[in-house]
């Protein structure tokens, strides 16, 4: 019989589980009905007392690895932690999130224990036996997998389960003793990259792509690289949307060209980029190549403002393209979306 | 005051970005379609690793980067020929598949065999430079695993930048979630650093670099050595291409008042 352990980690602020570590629980409890196998998770925290409750209600054995070391994320602590985790439960199959955390950390503690991973895991299914569906060749081919070795690692791509909540209540949670490495590390913070505006907002429900063109000579034959930023950063603070970029228009900042301020690599989409999860994306200035769509592979309902109507939006790549002047329409837009905040 | 690097870049070959991809299941599981005739890249986040790692060492005067790559030989030299152009390394090729769908243990396995009987390398010197992510499996657990295999406990994905400070230890930038990077300090090598997209830009291309490499680069790869990857017990159901196909309207008629006020109600819409 296979024995589940779902790995879950604190938030920043050590008061409570992640949202990916809660989708991770989910998935864990739908799994280990399935199977009829028994389910444990493992909590790493510096406290873990409170979290626990968090969980009561999941009908699930709950460990725990607590104490200062792991306040933050460290590949020797957290390593030792989950390695920890998953040799009292004695795994046969480990779920956990994608996050920064357990992705920096869960490869290493699967070949520590003799086992198999793979990760961005979006679907978990199968009959007889364990099947993942994940990405190949960042987003353009789709394969399913399974594997036969054990214990097998799971990373769950965010948004692929709903997050898990129950009736807070009290539960045993059995603290797992680590033992810690010479520890050579010193973690000193988190730092945005950009001052200011937060442009890269995970939770939006919109994403905002700024292309290439934002940049380029306008009509007139003069570049209006501050007009483009206040359209955009406006249509930020209104729409409180996210903001992607294309590679072409963040790789502009490094080649000494007229860039927005406030783009950095973070926010690039695609290939190269990141593959955002959002309900809707608008994407405007940008031509809609290949290797920047498939960072749209998650985005549902997509429309683009493009100047170019045969640009790769309109091959079937958008729902709607405008073929229009991006700056005139954001201008509009931005004006509508105050008019209805007032 | 200088320190003695030794930067070994884990770096593979991908298809050019733009290239359509068609996936083919074969006797030994599943591929590319015309795989071997597409033309090929160095993975791109592992290029932005071989950047970083030229510009380190040549920062520290006495530091060497290898480049240790596995695939197919003929593939590596097309690659090679354009990537000897732009960075100072040795090459350590290893002949062996192309593509996404072998096991990244076996492919962790044959580079941390390859990369402890490297000559001359000191382990203490050691930083393990890689793509954090490649852009055929795209898993980001290789360079992690080689780590492992090299007894390395001080790792770092997502890796965009590396200040290296007169003792040897280094601050390093990873990505985190919300668009944020996780700083640390970490006391020297040996390290494992994944990189993201880094701060520099593509080199151009330098002869002088192309000429210094190609001196070393062909005998290498004749002297390549042959790797073959276990399934370990990984098995493949399907492989297929998204089904997803969208029939586009494309809107050329209307004001940017018309388009403002459907693009606001879209995005109210549920």
């Amino acid at each position: 019989m296979e024995e589940i352990l779902v790995l879950t980690h604190a938030d920043e602020t050590g008061a409570a589980l992640t949202r990916a570590s809660l989708e991770a629980v989910t998935a864990g409890k739908e799994l280990a009905a399935r199977l009829s196998a028994s389910l444990t998770i493992g909590i790493v925290a510096v406290d873990a007392t409170n979290l626990a409750k968090t969980l009561a209600s999941a009908g699930s054995r709950l460990l725990a690895v607590s104490g200062e070391a792991f306040t933050q994320a460290r590949y020797a602590t957290d390593a030792a932690a989950c390695e920890a985790l998953c040799r009292a439960a004695n795994a046969t199959i480990v779920l956990a999130p994608g996050s920064s955390r357990i992705t920096r950390v869960a490869a290493g503690v699967a070949h520590r224990l003799g086992g198999f991973i793979d990760t961005h895991i979006t679907g978990i299914g199968g009959a007889e036996a364990v099947e993942a569906t994940r990405w190949f060749y960042r987003q353009r081919v789709e394969g399913v997998l399974s594997r036969d070795a054990r214990p097998w690692f799971l990373l769950l791509d965010a948004g692929t389960h709903a997050a898990f909540s129950g009736e807070p209540g009290t539960e045993q949670v059995e603290e797992v003793a680590v033992q810690l490495p010479a520890i050579r590390t010193t973690v000193s913070g988190l730092r945005a990259p950009s001052q200011g505006t937060q442009t890269i907002r995970p939770d939006a429900k919109l994403l905002l792509v700024a292309g290439a063109g934002w940049t380029k000579k306008q009509a007139d034959g003069q570049t209006h690289t501050a007009e483009a930023a206040d359209l955009i950063l406006g249509f930020l603070r209104a729409a409180g949307s996210s903001l992607g970029s294309s590679k072409s228009l963040v790789d502009q900042g490094g080649e000494g060209n007229s860039v927005l301020p406030f783009l950095t690599h973070l926010n690039q989409i695609g290939q190269t980029g990141a593959t955002p999860r959002h309900a809707k994306g608008l994407a405007t200035c940008c031509h809609g190549e290949e290797p920047h769509v498939v960072g749209w592979r998650f985005i549902a309902d997509r429309r683009a403002i493009s100047l170019d109507p045969n640009c790769g939006w309109t091959r079937g790549k958008a729902d709607v393209v405008y073929v229009a002047d991006a700056f005139p329409v954001m201008a509009k837009v931005n004006a509508l979306l105050e008019a209805n905040k007032a | 005051m200088a320190n003695v690097l030794h930067i070994v870049v884990c770096a593979g070959i991908v298809p050019d970005p733009l290239q359509t991809l068609e996936p083919v299941t074969g006797p030994n599981g599943p591929g590319l379609k015309n795989e071997m005739v597409l033309p090929a890249v160095l993975d791109p986040w592992a290029a932005s690793a071989l950047y970083e790692a030229a510009a380190l060492a040549a920062k520290n005067p006495g530091s060497k980067v290898w480049l240790v790559s596995l695939g197919p030989k003929a593939k590596l030299q097309q690659v090679m020929m354009t990537v000897a152009q732009k960075a100072a390394f040795e090459l350590v090729p290893i002949d062996g598949p192309i593509g996404g769908f072998p096991d990244a243990h076996s492919t962790a396995a044959v580079l941390a065999e390859t990369i402890a009987a490297l000559p001359g390398l000191d382990r203490a010197k050691l930083l393990l430079f890689g793509g954090w992510e490649s852009a055929t499996r795209g898993a980001g657990v290789t360079l992690q695993l080689v780590g492992e295999r090299l007894g390395i406990t001080d790792q770092f994905q997502g890796v965009d930048q590396i200040d290296l400070h007169d003792d040897g230890s280094f601050e390093v930038l990873e990505r985190v979630e919300g668009g944020k990077h996780q700083v640390s300090v970490c006391a020297g090598a040996p390290a494992v650093l994944g990189w993201a997209t880094g701060n520099l830009a593509e080199p151009r291309n330098n002869p002088q670099i192309g000429m210094a490499n190609m001196r070393t680069l062909m005998p290498a790869l004749q002297k390549a050595k042959p790797a073959t990857l276990a399934a370990n017990g990984l098995r493949y159901v399907s492989v297929a291409l998204p089904k997803q196909q969208r029939t586009t309207r494309v809107v050329k008629d209307l004001t940017p008042d018309q388009i403002a006020a459907e693009l606001v109600e879209w995005m109210g819409a549920e």
